[in-house]
């Protein structure tokens, strides 16, 4: 799905990430685990091809394109998505609106005919509900007003209804009681069909008691310092992110 | 802010062509004998003639204002001519089998299709191209109704009584520089009149078009609803794009009687020059309505277009509680400059307005508020709401709100509300990263910023408003 290579970037001249390899193969869950200030979101923002992070080397092979050499919407269309860890609003556009043209503009990339507003309105409806969030949710202004927990769960139904090959999911499960935490995961899990791939990225281990990983890896200082399996992020929950040493501990404060 | 912002904003003019129509075009030049001329054309009664050439007197002794915060080269007023109609109008057709096709494909290309048949369901058309009524479409069916909507050219000739009454009623002749020189000059325009307890049976319009180079347009629409009655107007306006300036100097009235309703809305897409500030209409309107007892008012604008826009449509409420609504939406780009709002006067008791203003600026442009809310001695339980919205698209532009609030009522309550956002980095990131383009994801949250003011507009024309922004914001993304 994803070859990312001696992947190195920067913000404001500042490196951030600074060597970092990771393979992802259709249908794996990849969870990034690292102390805060590690780089975690900053590898979606760098996946995802936003503006202000430059590229410094490295390269990254996505379904067998060039990744970094796309246009942001491009890599969208062709089917990355991001599950932003802060949620920004857009006010008078209805998250109804919202998802329709985006859906349309991602079918129409992928040669699809574009949804007749009752289908869509009936996927949507179908996503709002999955995500345990009232239908009323459609017809509101995108994440306007929203709580925090709210704007994550309307995350999860975009990815449910754009239908993307990797998703990355940047913290999710911040911020979010039991309850909450279950429905997002239950979103996730009901995206698992053996081709579909996942970047779950969180702080904490207590997600990943119900988003099942294949692989674990810790992110500290731009690199990636530890993969395992789901067995490592259970360690970093007893022994917390100490034993990195002395530099990841000062990111941490 | 990005570059991508810049680019969605980078602009293109849809309605800038040229129509290739022969016409009687006055040499540039005002004196007292143009004015006899154009009213002679006009086959004008003596006392239109005698308005015309006191508000002409009147003007002569004002001076241009400049508080506004626009900034323009001085204009000569001798180099305009005042009066230009294509050939084909000299025998006025009698029907629109006579009219010459080049003319009707000019509003088709504009998306106005004359033929009564292939329009919108529901809506009367008024064409005025350069200074004449091209045609009036659903005349016979208004007409049943007891609605009056015809040129005002024909208006003075055949209701001379009703026009001699209202004309200069809300605006007087020399109200304002601009309103002096329209008074004095103003060749065509739309009359509406509806008689008592009538709703008008359908929406109407009135299309204007600068073709001709060199000219100025001064068009005068005067609205009369009677008791009880009710009407919907909606305006739409293009020129094409050419590298001199030209002059609209419109005046609009509007008298609702006790108990009665007008919406009147405008669609404004006046050519607003180039990227550089060349070329563009300067759009210098003065539009006012009287509310009596009982009676609203209410104007909606979505002005994109102009290279400068001076503009205040504004509502008297004479009457008891009667009721003045302000919706606009006005979008700035390049080197356009506007400076718009309203005026709200309340007079009555328990009169209530509200004034809702969205102004969108983008690249170099300059995109003010003006609005005056006064309250009378005599407006016990007045009251007020504004709420002012700017939204900045890149840095390189301006927004500015003048509000003016004089209260002589104490029991009058007036509340103010501003706020100030930008299309962020983050929103547009948002929005690529679900697989819209740029230019997509800037006419959305533009759109969405808008929505207040675009459910306003009655419903044929919140569609064509949304598209309009999205034509206006629309460029090559590199
Ligand atoms: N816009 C920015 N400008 C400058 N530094 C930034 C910016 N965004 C993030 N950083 C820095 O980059 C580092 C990594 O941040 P981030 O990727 O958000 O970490 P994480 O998600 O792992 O907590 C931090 O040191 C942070 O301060
Ligand atoms: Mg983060």
């Amino acid at each position: 799905m994803i070859h990312i290579k001696d992947l190195r970037a920067s913000i404001e001249g500042k490196e951030i990430l600074k060597g970092l390899n990771l393979d992802i193969k259709p249908g794996e869950v990849h969870a990034i685990m690292g102390p805060n200030g590690a780089g975690k979101s900053t590898l979606g923002y760098v996946l995802s091809g936003r503006d202000g992070y430059e590229v410094e080397g490295g390269s990254v092979e996505f379904k067998g394109q060039d990744l970094l050499d796309m246009e942001v919407e491009d890599r969208a269309q062709a089917g990355l998505f991001l599950a932003f860890q802060y949620p920004v609003e857009i006010p008078g556009v209805s998250n109804m609106e919202f998802m329709k043209e985006s859906v349309n503009a991602i079918r129409l990339a992928r040669g699809e005919e574009a949804l007749s507003a009752t289908d869509f309105l009936k996927k949507a409806k179908a996503a709002c509900q999955q995500v345990d969030l009232p239908l009323a949710f459609l017809k509101r202004g995108v994440n306007e007003g929203f709580s925090g927990g709210e704007k994550k769960r309307n995350e999860i139904m975009q990815m449910i209804l754009l239908e993307p090959s990797l998703c990355i999911l940047d913290e999710s499960d911040s911020g979010l009681d039991v309850d909450a935490l279950q429905v997002v995961a239950n979103g996730v899990n009901s995206q698992r069909d053996g081709k579909r791939s996942f970047i779950v990225v969180t702080h904490y281990q207590r997600l990943l008691d119900y988003i099942e990983p294949d692989y674990v890896h810790i992110l500290a200082d731009g690199k990636i310092v530890k993969s395992g399996d789901a067995s490592l992020a259970k360690e970093v929950e007893k022994t917390g992110y100490a034993w990195l040493g002395a530099k990841a501990e000062e990111a941490d404060a | 802010m990005s570059e991508q912002i810049e680019q969605a904003i980078s602009r293109k003019y849809d309605a800038g062509f040229v129509s290739e129509i022969e016409s009687d075009t006055f040499a540039a030049g005002l004196d007292e004998s143009v004015i006899e001329r154009i009213s002679a054309m006009k086959n004008e009664p003596e006392w239109m003639l005698e308005w015309r050439l006191k508000a002409y007197r009147a003007w002569l002794k004002m001076e241009e204002p400049e508080w506004a915060h626009v900034d323009y080269p001085k204009m000569d007023y001798q180099a305009i001519s005042y009066y230009s109609a294509p050939k084909s109008m000299k025998d006025k057709p009698q029907s629109l089998d006579e009219v010459d096709p080049e003319l009707l494909r000019t509003y088709e290309k504009l998306g106005i299709p004359l033929h009564e048949q292939e329009m919108l369901a529901g809506v009367a058309v008024d064409a005025v191209f350069d200074s004449v009524s091209v045609v009036t479409t659903f005349r016979a069916k208004l007409e049943e109704a007891g609605v009056i909507f015809c040129p005002i050219s024909e208006a003075i000739q055949k209701y001379p009584d009703l026009v001699k009454k209202y004309i200069g009623s809300v605006v007087p002749r020399g109200d304002n520089y601009f309103a002096a020189l329209n008074s004095a000059v103003f060749t065509d325009g739309s009359f509406v009149y509806i008689p008592k307890g009538t709703r008008c049976p359908m929406e109407l319009s009135t299309y204007f078009r600068i073709n001709e180079l060199n000219t100025g347009q001064f068009e005068r629409t005067l609205i009369v609803a009677e008791e009880g009655s009710y009407v919907s107007y909606l305006e739409g306006c293009t020129a094409p794009q050419r590298d001199e300036n030209q002059l609209h100097a419109a005046v609009v009235e509007l008298v609702a009687m006790d108990n009665a309703e007008i919406k009147y809305s405008t669609v404004q897409n006046w050519y607003p020059g180039d990227e550089n500030g060349k070329g563009g209409i300067y759009n210098f309107v003065t539009k006012r309505g009287i509310a009596e007892t009982n009676a609203k008012i209410s104007w909606t604008q979505v002005e994109t277009g102009s290279a400068i826009t001076w503009k205040y449509p504004s509502c008297i409420l004479k009457g008891d509680n009667s009721v003045g609504e302000f919706y606009s939406v006005a979008l700035t780009r390049g080197r356009q400059q506007a400076d718009t709002g309203t005026k709200m006067i309340h007079m009555g008791k328990n009169t209530r307005s509200t004034i809702i203003s969205k102004g969108i600026s983008a690249g170099n442009s300059s995109n003010a508020y003006r609005g005056l809310v006064r309250m009378g001695p005599n407006a016990d339980g007045a009251r007020n709401f504004t709420e002012c919205d700017s939204l900045l698209i890149g840095d390189t532009c301006a927004a500015h709100t003048f509000p003016y609030i004089e209260s002589r009522n104490p029991s009058a309550i007036v509340e103010h509300e501003a706020t100030t956002s930008k299309v962020s980095d983050d929103q547009l990131f948002l929005c690529r990263q679900r697989g819209l383009n740029p230019e997509k994801a800037v006419s959305m949250i533009v759109n969405g910023f808008c929505k207040e003011v675009f459910k306003e507009l009655p419903m044929e024309f919140a569609v064509e408003a949304g598209k309009l922004l999205e034509i206006s914001l629309e460029g090559s993304v590199g």
